[in-house]
């Protein structure tokens, strides 16, 4: 793996948020590398930083100072319209709370980084489909959001993140509203499905229930990345 | 990306229905309190319309309004004939005076003296009999459409006067021969009809009795060359019916305050529509905040994000202004049948969606300014 192409590369990252006395510093000088296929995991205390630093890394908050290179490009520097062009296409999110749009179907809502990127509707839905089968939810393909267990919102979100192959994958805590054997499966899924096409994941949890899947789990405080340890996955 | 703008419209129905209900409410408020103050301003007009046969009203330069004469020398009317591109002119007058019902009742009257030749400048539309039946004995026609309210038998009588009544005025007996289909008026007085020299045999002499000339312009003639010959040589205004219906309109708008005090109802209401309509896209637009921010995330760009929320906007405020308009218009028509001031011309519902649009894209454009400015790291919260 470590002849891997890198897909993340950081340096002395900060990110301080306010001015003057009001100044808070949530990122105090990360370094990090993650090669392309990777799973990272980020752990640490709530308010360590973990969510701030996989902002930056995808593309939606600013860096203060530091070098960033993702996926071979530092997306703070690009002007505001560009970095969310290049989020939509090389970019995947898994939020905690699905945020799927309840008026939607499931796979109306896999659809939507699709469209975002102007595919026509009828192949971003045939896409969609055929993303939705991958996550095991062929026969929950027209249901609504609110008619899905929590476990298969996840998987749809999943499906959504992946829908249009992105190179990075982050996720906030994605097990962290399931119970475990829900959580362990949408692991798997995800797992199985970024592994297949060497996406890069890096997932913030603090559910050490889904360590063992971890190539590599970088520990956060106050803002640093105090210790790297190899993850517990070996493939079956 | 549009047909998913619509499904988060109409996504959660009752809010959607709420929408669409508080668009239709300001839209409703805004035609409808705005056709009442144009029906308002448009009866100040009414006796003007009532005798709408001529191009032109000869008057005193003093006339303030419609129901306010200043008499002129009877010698006016010759001098009217005489000039050219004049194709008739005749006497029309109008004075105040009481009456007396059979039954006691005591009542302000206005009575109208058409010319005693050629009857010109009576009401366009009769109900029952002809306007040549004022030439009988004692003759006046009375008003159909507001009679039942205006000359009603209040001390004992019970009913209102019709045709075949007598009653008097000044103690000079006249008696009902026909009706005519009057327009409702903004002022109370009814109006009676006679000719013109008993009309003048009804109210007490004055030394000028002529209250209007009323002059028809031959064909071809050059209006605003006969129209200055005539002020020339008569030293008194010429006005078209236009000109005397916005003078008359003017005149109680700006001296009663009846109709700026109205006025202020409608700015009121037109602001509440605007608010109500405003408020309730920007709530929408907020509560969807969080969906927004995650589509933002995805890569939707402020500029699609703009269209979406524009999109949504539109099909609201459309939706919602076609049933306020159209609530407004049934409304004014059971208002107009119930005798309430209510007149929409074209250029009141165009005002109003016109509002609509323009209010609900800016409450949509301001509450976008949330997802302009949202991080969205905030869609990571839960």
């Amino acid at each position: 793996m470590n002849d891997a192409p890198m897909a993340v590369r950081v340096d002395g990252l900060t990110k301080r948020f306010g001015e003057g006395d009001a100044a808070v510093m949530a990122l105090r000088g990360i370094d990090l590398a993650v090669v392309t296929g990777e799973l990272l995991m980020l752990v640490g205390p709530s308010g360590c930083g973990k969510t701030t630093l996989i902002s930056v890394l995808a593309g939606i908050m600013d860096k203060t100072e530091g070098r960033l290179s993702v996926l071979n490009v530092d997306p703070t520097a690009l002007a505001v319209d560009n970095r969310t062009r290049w989020r939509g296409a090389h970019i995947g999110f898994v939020f905690q709370a699905f945020n799927l749009m309840p008026a939607l179907t499931a796979t109306e809502n896999v659809s939507i980084p699709l469209l975002i990127r102007g595919v026509a509707r009828e192949e971003a839905m045939r896409r969609a489909r055929a993303t939705i089968e991958r996550v095991e939810l062929g026969n929950r393909a027209d249901a609504l959001p609110a008619q899905l267990s929590g476990g298969q919102q996840q998987r749809v979100a999943i499906a959504r993140a992946l829908v249009h192959a992105p190179q990075l994958v982050v996720c906030d805590e994605p097990t962290s509203a399931l119970d475990h054997e829900t959580g362990h499966h949408v692991m798997e899924i995800l797992h199985g499905m970024t592994r297949a096409e060497r996406c890069t994941l890096i997932v913030v949890t603090h559910d050490a229930r889904i360590f063992e899947f971890a190539d590599r789990i970088a520990r956060m405080d106050d803002g640093r990345i105090v210790a790297v340890e190899d993850g517990t996955w070996r493939p079956h | 990306m549009w047909h998913i703008a619509l499904k988060m419209l109409m996504g959660d129905r009752l809010k959607y229905y709420g929408l669409v209900a508080g668009i239709a409410f300001a839209a409703l408020l805004i035609a409808q309190q705005a056709s009442i103050l144009v029906g308002f301003t448009r009866q100040t007009g009414a006796f003007i319309r009532d005798t709408a046969h001529a191009d032109l009203w000869l008057m005193d330069p003093q006339v303030r309004f419609s129901q306010d004469p200043v008499p002129m020398r009877d010698t006016v009317v010759q001098l009217a004939r005489g000039v050219d591109g004049v194709q008739w002119a005749v006497p029309l007058f109008q004075g105040y005076t009481r009456g007396k019902m059979p039954d006691g009742t005591r009542f302000t009257l206005i009575v109208v003296g058409l010319d005693d030749a050629t009857l010109m400048g009576g009401p366009p539309q009769m109900r029952v009999g002809q306007l040549s039946d004022l030439r009988q004995d004692r003759a006046v026609l009375v008003d159909a459409v507001s009679s039942p309210r205006k000359l009603l038998m209040k001390q004992g009588g019970g009913r209102a006067l019709d045709i075949g009544d007598r009653f008097t005025v000044n103690d000079n007996e006249v008696h009902i021969v026909a009706s005519y289909e009057g327009r409702r008026s903004f002022f109370w007085e009814p109006v009676v009809y006679a000719t013109y020299s008993r009309a003048l045999s009804l109210v007490p002499p004055e030394r000028n009795q002529l209250s209007f000339v009323l002059i028809q312009l031959a064909p071809g003639a050059d209006a605003a060359a006969v129209r200055a010959e005539l002020e020339r040589r008569t030293g008194l205004t010429t006005l078209t019916n236009e000109e005397f219906i916005q003078r008359t309109a003017d005149y109680i708008a700006t001296e009663t305050g009846i109709i700026i005090n109205f006025g202020m109802a409608v700015a009121l209401g037109f602001l509440i529509g605007m608010l109500v309509a405003g408020q309730t896209f920007y709530n929408f637009t907020l509560d969807n905040l969080r969906h927004y921010g995650a589509l933002k995330a995805m890569g939707a760009t402020d500029g699609l994000l703009t269209g979406m929320v524009l999109l949504q906007a539109m099909v609201v405020a459309l939706l919602g202004y076609g049933i306020g308009v159209g609530l407004g218009a049934v409304s004014g028509k059971l208002m107009e049948r119930a005798g309430l001031a209510f007149s929409m011309p074209w250029i009141i519902p165009a005002c109003t969606g016109a509002a609509i649009l323009l209010v609900s894209a800016a409450a949509a454009l301001l509450s976008l300014r949330q997802v302009f400015a949202l991080e969205p790291a905030v869609v990571f919260k839960s």
